[in-house]
């Protein structure tokens, strides 16, 4: 299941900032630090990954979602509360 | 007829490589559409007409490179006769097309300069004509091309300069621009505008608690693609501010100040790996706070992505830097010319802050204003930011 969620996670980030394939992704430090992700970019890439889980995901979560493993274990936890 | 020239896309730009033509020669076009793509240092930008009319003729060739005020074709007004009917009443002679026509920030065009004479039977592009008078190649070394005509490449190919492929040039991974180009640009322009504005600089610390709750509560409501970033409310504040400001939002042209009649409000925005573009919203003061939120995030993607618009290069009345979160408390931007005022917000963090004699938590925003002190002076800066402090403090007025 994480391989799944870290899929959906690298996919929201890359249809956002197309120019980062292939970038190694540290997974514990914030896309902004590393990419230069601004505020646009992580509002489109939260929308992406809602489109990709079908979650609801309110905006007092977003912290949760600056950094890859930080988004895995949120959509983990998310989904797993859902009752899959 | 008018003349449509190579436009200028910043104070930086000095020529651009006309890349292709989207429209044939006999097409109507319509004010607003987009008739060429031009690849300049910030990437493909698309060139739009600034009028109705018919297409008449094309004078520059995918590939060339041209200068500033350069005309790049002829569009005849509705109604008005075409191009032979008219030389049949009244002859002209071919170096008209080039007379210089000198927008502000345009570098002068080159003199016309003697064109090699038409040769019965031959046909010669009008690029042609014009690098074999630059060169002073004699045309009588010319060999005519492929398609009977003699193009860019006879002549270059007769000057021994083979025309670099667009393709040759080291491009980014964001949108095909060349960094080096990019920072070049900006350079020029950065540089220009420390030589030549008298900058003053004036900060006032806004406290946005109100505006961030009201945010909060609005996007709370809202399905996560509708949600709005606090740039659409603050773009509109700023946007509303010049408006009821027009001293500060205009261009200095030729020494003098000439006020906009709409407020174009220029957005820099960083191209990851190159640099920072400064695009602007058209009429931003008229817009909504979603429709601005709309169009700030087709504008980002478009300077990321590609397909920029000559008018958002161009038509800028003013700037609006904004930091954004986890960034800097402040910073002194630089104006862009020529334009006469900037306006830099730094992150929004959670300070103390003194309200009704007791120290509380509050999300204070520090904003600076950049002016040029041959169109304004401090004192009218405060002013402004004074006022655009109120328009933040009240949210739902917005």
């Amino acid at each position: 299941m994480a391989q799944e969620y870290e899929k959906i996670v690298k996919d929201a980030l890359l249809s956002v900032a197309p120019d980062l394939e292939g970038e190694e992704i540290v997974p514990d430090e914030t896309f902004r630090d590393q990419f230069e992700i601004d505020s646009i970019d992580f509002l489109n890439y939260v929308i992406g990954l809602s489109k990709a889980t079908g979650l609801d995901i309110p905006e007092v979560d977003y912290s949760e979602l600056e950094s890859l493993q930080g988004a895995v274990a949120y959509l983990r936890r998310r989904k797993a509360s859902m009752g899959f | 007829m008018s003349e449509f020239r190579m436009p200028s896309l910043g104070a930086d730009m000095e020529s651009g490589r006309l890349v292709e033509w989207l429209k044939s020669p006999g097409t109507e076009v319509e004010r607003g559409d987009i008739i060429a793509v031009v690849d300049t240092q910030k990437g493909a930008i698309e060139i739009e007409v600034f009028e109705d009319g018919v297409l008449e003729e094309i004078l520059a060739e995918p590939g060339e490179e041209i200068p500033v005020g350069r005309t790049l074709a002829y569009i005849r007004a509705p109604g008005e006769p075409a191009r032979e009917q008219r030389a049949a009443e009244k002859p002209k002679p071919e170096s008209e097309a080039e007379t210089p026509h000198t927008p502000s920030t345009a570098k002068p065009t080159p003199s016309a300069t003697a064109y090699p004479p038409r040769t019965p039977g031959v046909h010669m592009t009008p690029a042609a004509r014009r690098l074999i008078a630059e060169h002073q190649v004699d045309p009588s070394t010319l060999k005519v091309g492929p398609d009977g005509v003699i193009g860019l490449s006879e002549v270059k190919a007769a000057i021994g300069a083979a025309p670099t492929p667009l393709e040759a040039r080291p491009k980014s991974k964001a949108r095909g621009i060349d960094p080096g180009e990019m920072r070049r640009a900006i350079a020029a322009a950065m540089m220009r505008a420390n030589h030549e504005i008298p900058h003053y600089y004036v900060t006032l610390t806004i406290d946005m608690t109100r505006m961030m709750n009201w945010l909060a509560a609005r996007n709370a409501e809202r399905a996560i693609e509708d949600r709005l970033l606090y740039a659409a409310p603050l773009l509109r504040a700023v946007a509303l501010s010049f408006a009821k400001f027009p001293d500060l939002n205009g261009t200095l042209e030729n020494g003098a100040f000439v006020p906009a009649d709409r407020v174009n409000i220029g957005m820099a925005i960083a191209v990851r790996g190159c640099g920072l573009i400064t695009p602007a919203i058209l009429d931003a003061d008229r817009h909504d706070i979603d429709t601005l939120m709309t169009k700030l995030n087709d504008l980002v993607k478009r300077a990321r992505g590609g397909g920029l618009r000559s008018s958002e290069l161009s038509m800028g009345t003013a700037t609006l830097t904004n930091l954004g979160d986890r960034t800097a408390d402040g910073l002194m931007p630089i104006i862009f010319p020529p334009q006469v005022a900037i306006v830099g917000c730094g992150q929004i963090s959670e300070r103390p802050w003194v309200v009704e004699g007791e120290v509380v938590a509050r999300q204070l925003m520090e904003i600076t204003f950049a002016g040029d002190h041959r169109a304004s002076d401090g004192r009218r800066g405060a002013q402004f930011l004074s006022h655009l402090a109120s328009l933040l403090g009240k949210p739902e007025g917005l």
